[in-house]
């Protein structure tokens, strides 16, 4: 904690100076106490938008969490399933969220559930390769172990493989953390009147490009405490892999 | 170690523990005739991994099963445990469980509930489960840790959570596959000094299968040695000596050279 902190103060230094010998223009990079007095200004306007996009972004990684669970236990459980859906799942994944959010909008308006699916896709996927992963890397003897226990099939997934894709599931969850706040800027691209992606876009063509860069600040703690928040809901949840590794 | 007075009780009370057949012509409790499996690799030659091979084992019989490395001595045991149908050849047996030369504890839970598992699996409630396997948790020498996690057990504890699960499974036939293969020597000792206790405590049918010749003499009553692959038995003999057994008794250390002289031969 104290080396980040260290690193961020070296970077901030850096990024004032850089600023100061007016190395760009500051309506393009602004110093970073042009942020910091931007961040306080405006702290009600950029509360409300990060409460906006931090709803996207949790109830995104939830629906993500939810559908990719699904999809790798039926992945895992079905060869037929893994032949068909799992080649579909990656070219999902090449088509670019900004193609995608406009024909969204044009199907479900400009509520949350748009802004939800663009979080959910962007999310899915490492959340499905790494539990995926995890089911993939359980011990073939712990199989043998439950057949020859007379175990049927559903008490060996209930008991063996079920615990066993959590972790995965966790790290997806994480990684999937970083990429939602991404997804979740971008979503806000189309048709929406809110949230910190639409800060940064409205900022920059005002520009107000010290508020564009609060908002990204904003958004770097929101990506923070959401991956702290996963990481101590795996702690309370799954003690025994802390105790593995110690 | 635990009291092995205290197992007598405790052990009698395990769920379908069989009495040894009175004595006479007991029908074996264990018949393997003229079994023969080969692996098919999806790539190169077939592997025949037993050929032929045939031998009974009386109920409460321990038969110890040496051989070299390779010669199908774990596929014999899941070939009696029905992990595997023969290629050839006739396997008749009772339920038979394995127990593995890995632990396979579960992480996530603790020793009771590792132990219980075996009854969790067909059915038996979580506390029923547990109040079954809790006590001999304790005979097990086992006392205190019942809630703790794999993780914080030795390699000799796990090695006992995981044969009290096996015994649990309450199999008449229990199938062991190198089961303190993973322990270090003075561990493997111990442990074999335990099984042997506990063994004596309630007589089961047990084939154990073991790389460790002194281990297949100190717990077994016959020896029987398989050949290199593919698997054949080349000699079955009877360990008469009293127990409990020392390793360096006279009447085993012949015994000794006579299997290691069927290992040699076969070799």
């Amino acid at each position: 904690m104290i080396g980040a902190a260290l690193v961020l103060l070296l970077g901030l230094g850096a990024w004032e100076l850089y600023a100061a010998l007016g190395g760009v223009d500051p309506l393009v990079l602004p110093a970073p106490h042009d942020v910091a007095t931007a961040l306080w200004s405006d702290r009600g306007l950029l509360g409300h938008d990060l409460l906006v996009t931090g709803e996207e972004v949790l109830l995104g990684i939830l629906l993500a969490v939810a559908v990719g669970l699904a999809c790798a236990v039926a992945i895992h459980l079905s060869p037929v399933v893994r032949r068909a859906v799992y080649p579909l799942l990656i070219a999902s994944q090449t088509v670019p969220v900004v193609v995608l959010a406009p024909l969204l909008v044009v199907w479900l308006g400009f509520g949350l559930a748009p802004k939800l699916i663009v979080v959910g896709v962007v999310c899915f996927f490492p959340v499905v390769v790494s539990t995926l992963d995890a089911l993939v890397g359980i011990d073939p003897a712990l199989g043998k172990l439950m057949r020859t226990l007379g175990a049927s099939r559903a008490q060996a997934f209930l008991r063996v493989e079920a615990p066993s894709a959590l972790p995965g599931l966790f790290s997806g969850a994480r990684i999937a953390v970083v990429v939602a706040v991404i997804g979740a800027v971008l979503a806000e691209d189309t048709g929406t009147s809110a949230g910190l992606g639409y800060v940064i876009r409205t900022a920059g063509g005002q520009l107000e490009a010290p508020l564009a860069y609060a908002a990204v600040v904003l958004l770097a703690v929101l990506a923070i405490a959401l991956f702290l928040l996963i990481t101590l809901l795996e702690r309370a949840a799954l003690p025994w892999t802390r105790e593995e590794r110690g | 170690m635990p009291a092995k007075e205290g197992m007598t009780e405790t052990l009698d009370a395990l769920p379908a523990a069989p009495a040894p057949e009175p004595a006479g012509a007991p029908a074996p409790a264990v018949r393997v005739t003229g079994v023969a499996r080969t692996f098919t690799p999806r790539r190169g030659a077939a592997v025949p991994a037993l050929a032929d091979v045939s031998f009974t084992a009386a109920p409460g019989e321990v038969v110890a099963i040496v051989g070299p490395s390779g010669c199908g001595k774990s596929t014999l045991l899941e070939l009696v445990c029905g992990l595997q149908a023969p290629d050839a050849g006739r396997v008749e047996a009772g339920r038979a469980v394995l127990g593995f030369q890995q632990d396979l504890l579960l992480p996530w839970l603790s020793a009771l509930d590792n132990a219980a598992l075996a009854l969790r699996v067909t059915g038996t409630s979580r506390a029923e489960a547990r109040a079954a396997a809790a006590p001999l948790l304790d005979r097990f020498g086992l006392a205190g840790f019942e809630d703790a996690r794999p993780a914080a057990l030795s390699g000799g504890m796990r090695q006992r959570v995981a044969f009290l699960r096996t015994l649990l499974a309450g199999a008449p036939v229990l199938c062991l596959d190198e089961p303190f293969g993973a322990l270090d020597a003075l561990t493997r000792e111990e442990m074999q000094d335990w099984l042997a206790g506990a063994l004596a405590a309630a007589p089961r049918t047990v084939l154990l299968v073991t790389h460790d010749v002194e281990e297949a003499l100190v717990l077994g009553d016959r020896v029987l040695v398989l050949s290199p692959r593919p698997g054949r038995v080349v000699a079955d003999l009877r360990v008469s000596a009293p127990r409990p057994r020392r390793r360096t008794e006279p009447g085993l250390v012949a015994l000794r050279e006579r299997a290691m002289d069927a290992l040699r031969e076969a070799a």
